[in-house]
């Protein structure tokens, strides 16, 4: 039925003057691009390039805390002077978890997932040539380039990158004094920060232009896929948060560089009695969550958009609760940014404001309760095939629950006293935020990848790849609490401290972890082999691998510069009209007229043919919008 | 009455896995095989797939092969696996998790935290449960149609009224207890003053005489004087440090926290307490201890039990171990070792030289002559006559 209309659209196009057409360099073409589609390839191949990175310095680590005995002199020509006697250096462990943090919540799940995805889909979904502002787009890629280098190249230095954990609290970030880590490495850490910042905003700016302005004809809000109103409620937060983090940071680089006294007051280090009066730390504390909070969501929320769209595709079934799923992604929008002191309960904060804080967190389960319903509900009652999109999917939604729960434990001020900084934290988040938004990438990757790239993935590859990493995210995360339970600190080099035979109890358990956790990254390079592999030997994509409804679709195989070759595809319905009854097809693509479907129409429906020809009209407007 | 039947179900377990305990070796035993049974299902299928890839070319029209039972199966594997494997790690690990709750609130935060797990585990499973059957039930299977059922308003308003009411109530005994905790503390809280630098506590106890701690100045910090004790304030004069903490069973203490160069977190994992020390923000936290360290030694069973003060907020390459022992004494042992106790300045008699001259007379009383000062219990108060009857 989609190819029927591709060529229905195709006979009434008038060859218009196809201006992308004229061959490009090189360097236009692959590297400075303004092609949203290679723009979203950059940022995901980066992105990948970084998780690898990211991932095994998370190893690195875990053999110190699962194996504290073992000889790690086999690391030194990697690591270096890192390496002191067979032991990790203990300020390169902080290093260690500090840059495994800001390089998977910031490289990887903000830049490598929405980054990707809401360059590459929102044109194709939305109906539009490119982006709002090419240029732009191709600016915000590159900042977030050279925000990379930076960060890489802080990894180099002889006192070592940042290390005072990715949230980098005053004073330990202020102070060079401190630790090492606090020097030339916080400079870069800080310095890289603000160009991805920029980098962010741009393309922030972007993806909420293109939304609002540049959707196809008939393209209402209400018939916008759930992928897109999750970028643009992850742009929308972007663009309102970074700047606050922008400006935190800004005042550490004064704290840092200038004398100022933003943050630090009363500090007395290296026996000398710093000058500094007046700042508050804890003040840095609330800008950094102002963004911090936010930014979980501005990482989970593409994911879960990503995920409804997939799981409708492969129930072929509608999306349960459309219009709730919407609401939900508008409630959780709202609430991400009146959340973000429950980081804070015991940080000395006015305990009234706890109490605030508490009631406003624990509301924001009620919209994450509804998208969990939602999903099983779209999946009961389904034909469902497992894609390996589809598996990590499901995947996503599960440790999304699994995750999510344990914030309701978190959220509640009286129980995080015991909890705040232990493994309990670490298990909870990265659950829900860190292993559900890598499930949405993996998602996301594997159902779009025919597009990206005109070629298909290897299924049983997908499949092997995902149950790994599945049974290995679970092994890993679902142990720490147990032993954040028991008390255990995060970011300790060893327990030894604890006393009363407590490390000694999880010693296993620790040993357990890292095992899963080094199988875990391991089972990644089946991805990474099936990806590269795929991209030039993959089977050749058909039109429309997934039988799915959404407009991408619509474009060649392998879309040039512009998407489509003739007109841009009308838009005459919502996302979701798989197994529509009537219709023979199990699918009506959204640039389908209600006329063309008498069959399947509900009575509501046949009202809205009446608009067909309206829509119709808008054409010259829509094309004189790319003609200046 | 359900509560009552969980706690002691929760001992009863206790009782049977403390046997097992040091054996978390079964532990990793079940979960590999949880790893290995999916390699296997894995592997059997990949080659149920190969055998179909040689057989027959597919059919053109649908993505579906025969890997997409094995999917579907593997969900429900995973589901009885997994459930398996996390009640019987959790029952295992049950003994260690949330050590015995030395404090007053302590009790009461653990019992809500026990309330809370046991909602979220039923919520878990219901819902896991649900999305791993679904998979399995409705996988695809050749001329089935999905149904369209794209909406239905009563269970929407349902599972949004649900979740709402349980959180409603949580968060309502949840923020009552959070406003006892960090009320105000009693008047007759010992105050016990903590610092922390990089990497360690000092506590400065009130004094025996004023029960007042003294100003400090984070400008006077040295060698010696490593709190900054401004003794030009006269309560300083009594107060004495520790290299250990001593709190009172049953009395409530409160806490008063610094910090001297980058954040620290004071943590005391039994007494459920924990408040970052803050440089120029003094921060706080009270509570009741309510078991001494020979009681905690009885129930543990370990002769050499003592409680820690461990940190909790990263503050360099020596955060994890910067950590002091805690004793937890009777209230009648407690007084006895604050007066064993000498003040700093006894012990540094030069800092006489800081007191203005007018208190001089009230600083005398804690300098120690040379000959008499044989017996530490009359230190404190077996000073210069003029100088006790000037401070009373």
């Amino acid at each position: 039925m989609a190819t029927e209309t591709l060529h229905a659209i195709d006979a009434h196009v008038h060859l218009h003057d196809e201006h992308e057409h004229h061959e490009l360099g090189f360097v236009q073409k692959y590297i400075f691009s303004e092609d949203h589609k290679t723009i979203a390839k950059q940022y995901l191949i980066s992105g990948i390039i970084w998780a690898f990175f990211g991932g095994a310095m998370s190893i690195i680590f875990r053999l110190q805390l699962g194996f504290p005995n073992m000889d790690l002199t086999w690391l030194k020509p990697v690591l270096g002077q890192w390496i002191v006697e067979g032991k990790l250096e203990k300020e390169f462990y902080l290093a260690l978890v500090t840059m495994h943090g800001t390089i998977m919540v910031f490289f990887v799940l903000t830049a490598g997932l929405s980054g990707t995805f809401s360059n590459f889909l929102i044109p194709l979904q939305v109906g539009a040539r490119d982006m709002a502002s090419g240029f732009i787009n191709m600016l915000s890629y590159w900042f977030f380039f050279v925000a990379s280098v930076v960060m890489f190249a802080s990894l180099f230095i002889e006192t070592g990158p940042a290390s005072g954990g990715w949230v980098i609290y005053p004073p330990l970030s202020a102070l060079p004094q401190a630790m090492p880590g606090s020097g030339l490495g916080m400079t870069l850490w800080l310095s890289s920060m603000a160009l991805f910042i920029i980098s962010q905003l741009m393309g922030g700016i972007n993806y909420i232009c293109t939304i609002i302005n540049l959707r196809t004809r008939g393209m209402s809000f209400t018939k916008l896929p759930l992928t897109i109103w999750a970028f643009f409620f992850t742009a929308i937060l972007g663009l309102l948060s970074f700047p606050v983090l922008l400006s935190a940071a800004l005042l550490l680089i004064f704290d840092r560089s200038f004398g100022t006294s933003f943050y630090l007051s009363e500090i007395y280090i290296g026996g000398e009695a710093l000058p500094n009066i007046g700042g508050s730390a804890i003040l840095y504390q609330h800008l950094f969550w102002f963004l911090g909070h936010p930014e979980v969501y501005i990482v989970l929320l593409p994911a879960l958009g990503i995920t409804s769209e997939i799981i409708a595709t492969n129930s072929r079934k509608p999306i349960f609760g459309y219009r709730a799923m919407i609401g939900s992604l508008m409630g959780i929008t709202l609430l991400a940014f009146i959340v973000w002191a429950h980081h804070m309960f015991v940080t000395g904060m006015n305990p009234f404001l706890g109490s605030v804080f508490m009631f406003l967190t624990l509301i924001i389960a009620v919209p994450s309760a509804v998208k969990a319903f939602n999903y099983i509900t779209t999946l009961w009652r389904g034909n469902i095939i497992f894609t390996p999109a589809m598996l990590f999917s499901i995947g996503l939604v599960s440790l999304f629950i699994s995750g999510g729960l344990t914030g309701i434990i978190l959220g509640n001020s009286a129980l995080d006293i015991n909890l705040h900084d232990t493994y309990f934290v670490v298990a909870h988040f990265h659950l829900v935020m860190g292993a559900a938004s890598f499930f949405g990438l993996m998602a996301g990757v594997y159902h779009w990848f025919p597009k990206m790239f005109g070629r298909m993935m290897n299924k049983t590859a997908g499949y092997i790849h995902f149950w790994f990493t599945f049974v290995g995210v679970y092994c890993v995360f679902f142990p720490m609490h147990y032993i954040g339970l028991a008390g255990f600190p995060r970011r300790y080099y060893s327990f030894t401290a604890l006393g009363n035979g407590r490390m000694e109890a999880f010693v296993d358990m620790n040993m357990f972890i890292s095992i899963a956790a080094i199988i875990t990254f391991t089972a990644q390079a089946i991805f990474a082999i099936n990806f590269v592999y795929s991209i030039f030997k993959g089977k050749r994509a058909p039109q429309n691998p997934w039988s799915s409804n959404t407009l991408e679709w619509t474009t060649p195989i392998v879309p040039e510069h512009g998407n489509w070759v003739g007109e841009i595809p009308a838009v005459y319905r919502w996302p979701y009209d798989y197994s529509k009854p009537g219709s023979a097809s199990d699918f009506i693509p959204q640039n389908v007229p209600y006329s063309a479907t008498p069959e399947s129409n509900f009575p509501e429906e046949n009202e809205e043919m009446a608009k067909e020809k309206e829509i119709e009209g808008l054409l010259d407007i829509q094309n004189s919008s790319y003609n200046h | 009455m359900l509560l009552a039947l969980f706690n002691r179900w929760f001992y009863k377990t206790e009782f049977i896995t403390k046997k097992l305990a040091n054996k978390m070796t079964y532990l990793i035993g079940l979960l590999s095989v949880v790893f290995l049974a999916l390699a296997i299902m894995i592997v059997s299928k990949s080659m149920a797939l190969s055998k179909g890839i040689k057989g027959v070319e597919q059919d053109p029209d649908s993505s579906v092969d025969s890997a997409n039972n094995m999917n579907a199966i593997g969900f429900l594997v995973f589901l009885v696996l997994g459930s398996i494997g996390a009640t019987w790690s959790f029952l295992h690990s049950k003994p260690d998790l949330l050590p015995v709750a030395a404090s007053d609130h302590g009790l009461i935060t653990d019992r809500m935290f026990w309330i809370s797990m046991g909602v979220i585990t039923f919520a878990f499973f219901i819902t896991n449960t649900l999305l791993f059957t679904f998979p399995f039930l409705y996988r695809y299977k050749k001329g089935r149609v999905a149904a369209f059922y794209p909406v239905n308003h009563k269970l929407e308003i349902i599972w949004t009224v649900i979740p709402a009411v349980v959180m409603a109530v949580l968060v309502f005994s949840g923020w009552r207890t959070w406003r006892d905790i960090t009320g105000q503390a009693p008047d007759n809280a010992v105050v016990i003053e903590l610092t922390g630098h990089q990497f360690g506590w000092y506590v400065r106890y009130s004094g025996n005489d004023d029960q007042k701690l003294g100003n400090h100045n984070y400008k006077l910090i040295n060698e010696t004087n490593s709190l900054g004790m401004d003794f030009t304030d006269e309560h300083c004069f009594d107060d004495f440090t520790a290299n250990e903490m001593h709190l009172p069973k049953g009395v409530p203490v409160l806490l008063k926290i610094n910090a001297q160069d980058v954040l620290h977190s004071v943590y005391l994992p039994y007494q459920r307490v924990k408040m970052d020390a803050v440089p120029g923000m003094p921060t706080k936290f009270w509570f009741v201890p309510n078991k001494s360290t020979d009681e905690m030694r009885y129930i543990t069973g370990n002769p050499d039990f003592n409680y820690k003060l461990n940190c909790t907020e990263v503050c360099g390459r020596g955060h994890f171990g910067m950590a002091i022992t805690v004793f937890v004494d009777e209230p009648e042992e407690y007084a006895a070792w604050c007066k064993a106790q000498k003040p700093f300045l006894t012990q540094n008699p030069d800092y006489l030289a800081k007191v203005p001259e007018k208190l001089k007379s009230k600083a005398q009383k804690y300098i120690e002559v040379a000959a008499p000062a044989a017996s530490d219990s009359t230190q404190a108060s077996g000073a210069t006559p003029a100088a006790a009857t000037s401070l009373r």
